[in-house]
């Protein structure tokens, strides 16, 4: 049996909200600790508004997950714009090229327990991450 | 789009995010709050946030804006209401919010702002607060 992927197109700030919506929810569902959901549903903000500011614009997937031993929930990120060309320098706390914070990826990154980018300049990025329920 | 109401209540302005904002509506309270701050005189803003089950970079970032333009226009700005998951996850996020004062609830922010008023009618902290970083400064300075 496998879980339906909930999708999510994201190309305004509205859809944003929506995704911050979904993850909740289904961090609900899936029964993670209220400090869990908040960490999660944090994290889906930051990355969703990278996918619409520095992607252009992209889809986010939400799947509930079951490695055996735990339940999870697994969040893909992904964008056909410009990519990352240096992914250290991009994962570096304070570092921008939006005249944020520089803390959406590096921030995000400890907000979770699995954390996997790719991304090819020209071609995309895609962002995968899963938190465990305790 | 939705606006965030800010209410005038004697020497305050009291803002209660009940919410989940776009983006686009943070930068208008944003907008709303240092027009209202101008027109209205106003000494104080309280923001309370316990409607928010989270608080993003860009809030962040957002609230800090707000009490840097406040604390310009001679308003002083405090956050009340954090939910506890949400502070445990802004720290770990790496946002501490510098520069903006807290309280746990909208009665303790209106007596934190009650009590910076009678201080700087006393006329200490403030000045003080700057000659001490001026003399630090100049003993830094100091081969």
């Amino acid at each position: 049996m496998s879980d339906p992927v909930e999708r999510i197109a994201v190309s305004t700030d509205q859809d944003v909200v929506r995704v911050r919506q979904l993850v909740r929810t289904i961090a609900v569902s899936a029964k993670l600790s209220l400090v869990d959901q908040t960490k999660l549903v944090t994290a889906a903000s930051e990355l969703a508004r990278n996918t619409l500011v520095y992607g252009g614009g992209g889809t986010v997937e939400v799947t509930r997950v079951d490695n055996g031993r735990r339940q999870g929930i697994r969040i893909v990120f992904a964008d056909q714009g410009p990519g990352i060309a240096d992914l250290d320098l991009a994962l570096t706390d304070g570092y921008t090229t939006g005249g944020g914070l520089g803390l959406g990826l590096s921030g995000a990154r400890r907000l979770v327990d699995e954390f996997d980018i790719e991304t090819a300049v020209g071609q995309g990025t895609s962002i995968t991450v899963t938190k465990w329920c305790r | 789009m939705d606006r965030v109401p800010i209410l005038k209540i004697g020497d305050i302005l009291l803002v209660s995010i009940q919410i989940d904002m776009e983006d686009q509506v943070a930068l208008q309270l944003q907008e709303d709050l240092a027009d209202r701050v101008v027109t209205t005189g106003c000494h104080g803003v309280i923001i309370d946030i316990s409607g928010l089950d989270i608080v993003d970079s860009f809030v962040g970032r957002t609230l800090a804006t707000i009490a840097s333009i406040s604390r310009v226009l001679d308003a002083e700005t405090v956050v009340v209401g954090m939910r506890p998951a949400v502070a445990i996850t802004l720290v770990e996020l790496g946002l501490s919010l510098p520069g903006i004062r807290t309280a746990l609830n909208v009665e303790l922010g209106m007596a934190l702002l009650a009590r910076a008023k009678a201080d700087e009618r006393a006329g200490d902290s403030e000045w003080d607060e700057i000659d001490d970083e001026d003399a630090e400064t100049a003993a830094d300075a100091q081969p």
